[in-house]
């Protein structure tokens, strides 16, 4: 994996981990622009035209917030989409980034054409239930199998907004909505999905909590190969009933962190006061950031892949909202190393002169077929 | 292929040498080996194509084989041909029945005064047929007598008994054993221990035949001096090599015959011929979950910047639709090979066509038209090859080469490859220089009056470089809209990029003309009807008629087709498709010539050959 060089100097003050079972540290006064020299503005998108209260905008705020407090150079990171509600959203943050607003679920063939070919670029993608657990499946579990470098968010409401409220793939058994009527058939779990198809990185979160998702994009950002995050994200318009496991009353009432984490980036210095020792268990990413795991206060280990599996199975089966970091496993290399395309030069930007073989190669091979 | 009663006379016998009270023939017959799919046979009937050509005599190759893995029939046709034809011919003079399977209907359709070489084996795998034709030379061939004592390993048996016809057929009509051996050595890469053994079997079978035949028949080969200077080799591979030399960087693919084998070919010299200084290698080659994510991978890859590709064939074109027409819309290059073949779906997948014109030019949904290369040979997929790599980037858009199944699975005679002669064609893309010079840049305006706007790449670090990318509902700046006459204006400006293409490809694959002084007549073409038009020309030429002939080399169609038909009074548009799928989009081009444009297409799954060109023309 390629990070970009920092062009402003990193600062020494240390990171800001969120934790939420320990008291955060006394905010230093906001900085007015991040490690590389960048205001917050400069990460802004253009203003969202989703129904207000819409939960993808907050985490279209969230991205601004972690991509700005990583400082991540917006010119090599790429936003990428499929098509639906949640696919607008790349044009709600970071315009100084790259878009491509692809088919409906496509993203992962265009992304991985994107990224295979210039693996120096970071991607973000945004998806949803429709466009990557229906239309864009086949596409979804491929695209983690080859383990492709790129940020996936599946902003997940349970209902496919832009046609005006039909029922999903991850719809709820037994939910009824007005137009669609009951949905009798099984949700597809988009995380179960990602663990068995290879996934390395695999969170759940909740589009009203800011911190986790804030704090999942970090973590996400700094994983090898592709990172999953399913948010759930209501639709205010067509499923936010109090019933709907995909709407805000649900979300607030039911959350159920599975584990509590704090974040060192690779540019920062990990401190003794960032973990306990024994109480804490330290994941490094292959960046070299750090994901710090409170061994304690909850019981779920996500660098087991059994006990990630029977954690979805469970919390399916009991209908229990649970969220937080279900699977990591920092090991498996991207497709970029598999195709061993991560040098110096990224593929797209080869020089002319290595793009055409020389006419003496031609003349052998012709001398061969005579 | 054709029956019994369609046959043409064997060629008159022009030399002289004689057998059995015939004139001989000498270089100009067909050979059909019939053998079982999966027995090795490639080996045997490559070399007899191979020691052909090392004798100088004009030869073709065809595969003619049915969509299954082991066992059933499967048929190669070898054509030597004095005269440099190289079309395919309605039956052949000599069977080789190596498969008891089918074998009555391979008998009935020798060609009269032929012969048939059959394996007698005494045991399941013998040839019976009944032999009712006395026009025919008759020869038994014991194979497994000849070749498998010489065979220690019993699983590769079966192939040293295809090498067993080799051997006979060489005494038979006259190949010198050296050739052979040099065949064999080309064929194995010069690896001894192979040569050897299959060297082995082919003196045993001719020693045999020598002991136990008496030649009653007049084929012979002669060595010639027509093949000097010559390769050998099948389109796909032709193609492969074309964008390798066109720096393909960035390729996804999805098995499909008769698509696969470039893709095939891609993999095996990419390695050879594409690395950085440094020994990184400088393309990326993914095998794709279908052809849905094989468009999206090359669409993202263009993007990207990269110079992309993909190899198909129908059914993998019509999952690239959307796509397609995304990429279209978008103006990202992408370049797709289309090895034609028939459609849909199965039953004739490994059967020639060229039915994708009309789906492929305007595959998309939305007003698209792509633009479309023509290659009619060998030599034409490694130029297009390169081409559309060029084409793809200079008018930022999805170009389409299409091959077909003929061109692209069989060996052919070439001329040997140019080496391409202009620099790769980048377009327009704009650096960060460039954007610091200019203060920014609108993605979709059209600056320079051909259509084309300029692009950034993803990771350009110029803060005003980026541009948001979607289907529709653009503008100059790539801003999202929905207001109509923005709209308007870019669809006119797609039109106007267009007819830019259309003057530029007038110029790099232009129509291929041949004008006749004073004919009335004329045949239009394009793709791999070309050998039978030649060959139906060339002999209706020594009968007296005059024939134009224009074979066209890329959609949009060229503006001087027009001046070319209206200088004859009928036009026959040879294709092969059901629906005369040319013919439309030339009646749209000239709808004031329109009547003097004829359909005369074949769709039989079957390479067009001389007789039916010469006869749909004369008929009409």
């Amino acid at each position: 994996m390629t990070t970009e060089t920092p062009t402003a100097s990193v600062p020494t003050a240390k990171a800001n981990i969120p934790n939420i079972n320990r008291p955060l540290p006394v905010k230093p006064a906001a900085p007015a622009v991040n490690r590389i020299g960048l205001a917050k503005p400069d990460y802004n998108g253009n203003e969202s035209t989703l129904c207000n209260g819409c939960g993808h905008d907050s985490i279209s705020a969230q991205i601004i917030s972690a991509m700005y407090e990583l400082g991540v150079n917006p010119n090599t990171m790429i936003k990428l989409s499929g098509i639906g509600c949640s696919s607008k959203s790349p044009a709600y943050f970071m315009n100084r980034s790259f878009g491509i607003n692809t088919l409906h679920g496509r993203m992962p063939s265009i992304a991985t054409g994107a990224l295979i070919t210039n693996h120096t670029l970071q991607g973000i993608g945004v998806s949803g239930d429709g466009d990557t657990g229906s239309i864009g499946f086949g596409q979804y579990k491929h695209l983690l199998r080859r383990n492709l470098r790129m940020i996936y968010i599946i902003e997940n409401n349970g209902v496919y907004g832009l046609t005006k409220g039909q029922f999903s793939a991850t719809s709820d058994q037994g939910a009824v909505l007005r137009h669609a009527g009951r949905n009798d058939y099984m949700p597809i779990d988009m995380c179960l999905e990602a663990i068995i198809s290879g996934c390395g990185f695999v969170a759940r979160s909740f589009s009203g909590n800011a911190k986790q998702v804030v704090s999942l994009l970090k973590m996400a950002y700094a994983h090898r190969g592709t990172a999953v995050l399913d948010i759930i994200s209501p639709c205010v318009t067509f499923n936010n009933k109090e019933d709907s496991t995909k709407s805000y009353d649900w979300g607030r009432t039911h959350d159920e962190r599975i584990n509590d984490f704090g974040f060192v980036p690779n540019f920062e210095e990990i401190t003794i006061d960032d973990f306990q020792e024994n109480e804490d268990k330290i994941v490094t990413m292959h960046d070299g950031s750090k994901i710090v795991l409170n061994k304690v206060s909850a019981g779920h280990d996500p660098t087991d892949v059994n006990a990630a599996i029977r954690l979805c199975m469970d919390a399916r089966e009991q209908k229990r909202f649970i969220t937080g970091l279900i699977y990591v496993n920092p090991n498996s290399p991207s497709l970029a190393e598999l195709e061993e395309v991560n040098n110096d030069v990224p593929l797209a930007h080869i020089p002319n002169e290595q793009l055409r073989p020389s006419k003496a190669s031609l003349d052998k091979l012709i001398a061969g077929w005579k | 292929m054709s029956t019994v009663t369609e046959v043409t006379p064997p060629a008159q016998a022009e030399t002289s040498g004689t057998e059995a009270g015939r004139a001989a023939i000498i270089n100009d017959f067909s050979i059909v080996a019939c053998t079982k799919n999966g027995s090795g046979s490639q080996t045997a009937n490559l070399t007899i194509l191979r020691s052909f050509f090392k004798m100088g005599i004009p030869v073709v190759g065809k595969n003619l084989f049915p969509s299954n893995i082991q066992g059933r029939p499967t048929w190669y046709t070898i054509r030597a041909s004095k005269d440099g034809y190289v079309a395919r011919t309605d039956a052949a003079e000599i069977t080789i029945s190596m498969n008891p399977e089918g074998a009555q209907d391979d008998y009935n359709k020798t060609a009269p005064g032929g012969v048939f070489i059959y394996s007698e084996t005494g045991d399941r795998d013998s040839v019976k047929v009944d032999m009712h034709r006395k026009d025919l030379s008759h020869y038994p061939l014991p194979v497994k007598k000849i070749a498998d004592p010489l065979e220690k390993d019993a699983k590769l048996r079966t192939y040293g008994r295809n090498m067993a016809y080799v051997g006979a057929l060489s005494w038979l009509i006259g190949i010198d054993r050296a050739v052979i051996e040099a065949a064999l050595r080309y064929h194995f890469k010069g690896k001894d221990k192979p040569v050897q053994s299959n060297m082995a079997i082919v003196n045993a079978a001719y020693n045999w035949v020598s002991q136990n035949w008496t030649k009653t028949d007049p084929f012979q080969v002669e060595k010639m001096n027509a093949t000097e200077g010559l390769i050998v080799l099948d389109g796909n591979t032709a193609g492969a090599l074309g964008a390798i030399y066109g720096g393909v960087n960035f390729v996804a693919w999805y098995p499909i015959t008769p698509a696969t084998s470039l893709a095939d070919a891609l993999g095996d010299y990419l390695p050879i011929l594409r690395k950085s200084p440094d020994g990184k290698p400088t393309y990326s080659v993914i095998q794709s979950e279908d052809e849905l994510a094989a468009a999206g991978m090359i669409i993202g890859a263009g993007w990207a910047g990269a110079r992309s590709m993909t190899s198909t064939s129908g059914p993998g074109i019509s999952l690239m639709s959307e796509f397609t027409g995304y990429a279209y819309f978008a103006e990202i290059p992408c370049v797709i090979w289309d090895v034609t073949r028939m459609g849909p779906s199965t039953g004739l997948p490994t059967r020639v066509s060229q039915g994708d014109v009309l789906k492929a030019y305007y595959l998309g949904h939305g007003d698209t038209k792509n633009i479309c290369l023509l290659p009619s040979s060998v030599y034409e997929c490694f130029e297009m090859g390169w081409k559309a790599q060029d084409v793809a980037e200079k008018f930022q858009t999805p170009v389409f080469v299409l091959s077909d199944l003929d061109i692209g699975m069989n060996n052919w005679m070439s001329k040997p490859f140019d080496y391409p002669e202009t620099p790769l064609e980048r377009g327009k893309v704009l650096t960060e220089a460039d954007l610091e010079r200019l203060k920014g840049f609108a993605r979709y305006r059209d600056v320079d009056g051909d259509g084309i706007g300029y692009r950034t790449l993803p990771g350009n670090k110029h803060p005003f470089s980026a541009y948001f990318t979607r289907g529709s509902g653009h503008n100059e700046t790539a801003s999202l809209t929905e207001k109509s006459p923005e709209w308007v204006a870019n669809m006119n400006r797609l039109s106007r990029k267009f007819e830019s293409a259309r003057t530029h490809l007038a110029e790099i694959c232009a129509p291929v003309v041949d004008e006749v002084e004073g004919a009335e007549i004329a045949i239009i073409s394009f793709g791999s009807t070309d050998p039978a038009i030649a060959e139906a020309r060339s002999r209706l030429t020594k009968e007296g008629y005059k024939i134009s002939y224009l074979r066209i080399k890329a959609l949009p169609l060229a503006n001087e087709i027009k001046d070319f038909v209206a200088k004859h009074k009928h036009v026959h548009v040879i294709e092969m498709n059901h629906d005369a799928q040319m013919l439309q989009l030339l009646r749209l081009h000239m709808p004031d010539m329109a009547t003097k444009l004829h359909a005369c297409n074949l769709c039989d799954g079957l390479p067009l050959t001389a007789k039916w060109v010469s006869q749909a023309i004369l008929s009409k």
